[in-house]
């Protein structure tokens, strides 16, 4: 089996059985933040802690990719031959903020605003050294 | 009585917005200006400042080694899609500070074919972000709309006419990219590029140049017997809440938006209000946008678009026409031109100037709107 790397560093809890993504919260006026930044927008404090944010919620809003994004920066396959549409929304984490994500459903008889989805960690692309490399994405509650 | 610290616009000048593949944005430019110039009766060796803007054509100030070193004050502008807002918002006040008589604001740009291509970097974001495939404008756009629709009740039909309204009226303009009028039946069926927007309902990057020459109000009669009032130049940047252009994370709370305060803003710098507009350009990135951009300039209520665009409202002979000369979506979105490029089309229909696309309710007030990444939006205010 191929290694498995994250997309991003500090993007979400790797390798784990139970991941998470990483955010921050202000100290001062509890916003949250994805991915964790040292600076709140929203009180103009930089006080500021990582947690890990839930791994289930809501989603807000949706669309559907139906065409093959610019490559770079895509790492996806983009090839317009056998490009696949990938879904991607804002999934509402109570108390905490909406988080914008790629989805795992991509067909919009499947998808509906308010519907329940959870965090699961999926491959992308391998890289040229033979990596897989790994993001978040969010499934409907299973 | 136009005092000393009133602003008028006297001289205007644009290219076709078409592909052009021989021609550079610089190009555009150039011509624009010497267009803008001699609208005004006058002469590039007048102008006094020049407030420049592009995004992907070059830096502005080196077409003076074209129009002539005559070493007056050139400053580049470079504001995402308000652009053309920021170098008003610069010449008005240039103006208005006493500084200067007499000056030009000039946009223009040239894309490469297809959706912008972000840079993930200039932007602040993480390169993760364009590697995962949700660095793409579009995705907002139709993120955003699906829940405005899902709010507000608008259709997908509604979507369709105003798309249908965009290729009507840009066919009616010599210089629009896209002449071809296309049905309401053929917008919602073209591909689906981003749900709910297909590919009819989404402008494209283009190319052209926009230039505009601004003058104290007492001088105005010196360069053009018809001049039109520039009463109000704003830009805003967001506020906490806000849903906007790759934005990863969004709050709990909801703000609506940068354009909601800049049109506050330009309104109370006009002394007017909504009911005062007589023709509007409102940016239409995508027909969800035009749709959007009506509640939250100040036009309607949220939601009231989808009875209002039904009765033909927003078409050419509709009570508050939008988007006269086709709009982003028939003119394509040069960055730095298509701020000015509004602009220009209002003088031309607050001059009676605008052929077979003119207004009929001889309008005396007009209103653009822009809006951008990364949450922005710039609103000017004319009238006659």
């Amino acid at each position: 089996m191929a290694t498995q790397v994250p997309v991003g560093e500090g993007l979400f809890t790797w390798p784990s059985d139970d991941p998470r993504l990483i955010g921050s919260r202000c100290l001062d006026c509890d916003n949250h933040m994805f991915p964790a930044q040292d600076d709140c927008p929203k009180c103009a404090g930089n006080s500021t802690e990582k947690v890990e944010l839930k791994n289930q919620g809501t989603l807000w809003t949706w669309t559907i990719q139906g065409y093959p994004p610019k490559s770079p920066p895509y790492k996806g396959p983009s090839d317009p031959k056998t490009f696949e549409p990938y879904g991607v929304g804002y999934i509402e984490l109570a108390d905490q903020l909406k988080v914008e994500s790629r989805l795992t459903i991509s067909t919009k008889e499947e998808l509906n605003i308010g519907m329940e989805m959870e965090l699961v960690i999926v491959p992308l692309y391998t890289n040229d050294e033979g990596e897989e490399v790994m993001t978040f994405a969010f499934a409907p509650t299973a | 009585m136009a005092s000393s610290d009133d602003v008028a616009i006297v001289g205007i000048g644009i290219t076709s917005f078409a592909r052009q593949p021989d021609k550079t944005g610089m190009d555009h430019g150039v011509d624009a200006v010497r267009k803008a110039v001699a609208d005004a009766n006058s002469s590039w060796e007048d102008m006094q400042f020049a407030f420049g803007g592009s995004a992907a054509a070059g830096a502005p100030d080196t077409m003076v080694s074209r129009l002539g070193l005559t070493g007056l004050q050139f400053i580049n502008v470079a504001n995402g899609c308000a652009t053309g807002g920021s170098a008003l918002f610069s010449a008005i006040n240039s103006i208005k500070a006493g500084m200067y008589d007499v000056g030009i604001a000039v946009g223009f740009d040239k894309h490469e074919p297809g959706a912008f291509r972000v840079n993930t970097k200039s932007g602040g974001l993480g390169e993760w972000y364009g590697d995962v495939g949700m660095a793409l404008t579009t995705q907002f756009f139709g993120m955003k709309l699906n829940r405005y629709m899902h709010d507000f009740g608008i259709t997908e039909d509604t979507l369709g006419k105003v798309g249908e309204k965009a290729f009507r009226n840009g066919s009616m303009n010599e210089n629009a990219w896209r002449r071809k009028p296309l049905s309401e039946a053929q917008v919602k069926e073209s591909a689906m590029l981003s749900y709910p927007l297909t590919q009819y309902m989404f402008c494209s990057p283009g190319e052209g140049g926009v230039a505009l020459v601004l003058c104290r109000a007492d001088q105005a009669h010196k360069y053009n017997k018809n001049p039109i009032m520039l009463n109000a130049a704003m830009v805003r940047s967001r506020r906490f809440g806000s849903f906007e252009v790759f934005s990863q994370h969004l709050a709990p709370e909801w703000n609506a938006g940068p354009t909601v305060d800049t049109s506050k803003a330009a309104f109370e710098m006009a002394g007017m209000g909504p009911e005062d507009i007589d023709i509007a350009q409102l940016q239409d990135t995508e027909v969800g946008a035009e749709i959007m951009h009506m509640a939250e300039n100040g036009f309607c209520e949220h939601g009231e678009q989808e009875h209002m665009i039904a009765m033909g409202e927003t078409e050419i002979t509709g009570r508050l026409p939008v988007n006269t000369d086709g709009g982003c979506l028939a003119n394509g979105e040069p960055i730095g031109a298509s701020g000015l490029r509004q602009v220009y089309e209002n003088v031309l229909q607050l001059r009676g100037d605008a052929g077979n696309r003119q207004v009929p309710n001889d309008p005396k007030t007009a209103y653009t709107h822009v809006y951008g990444a990364p949450g922005i939006s710039g609103v000017t205010i004319l009238s006659r």
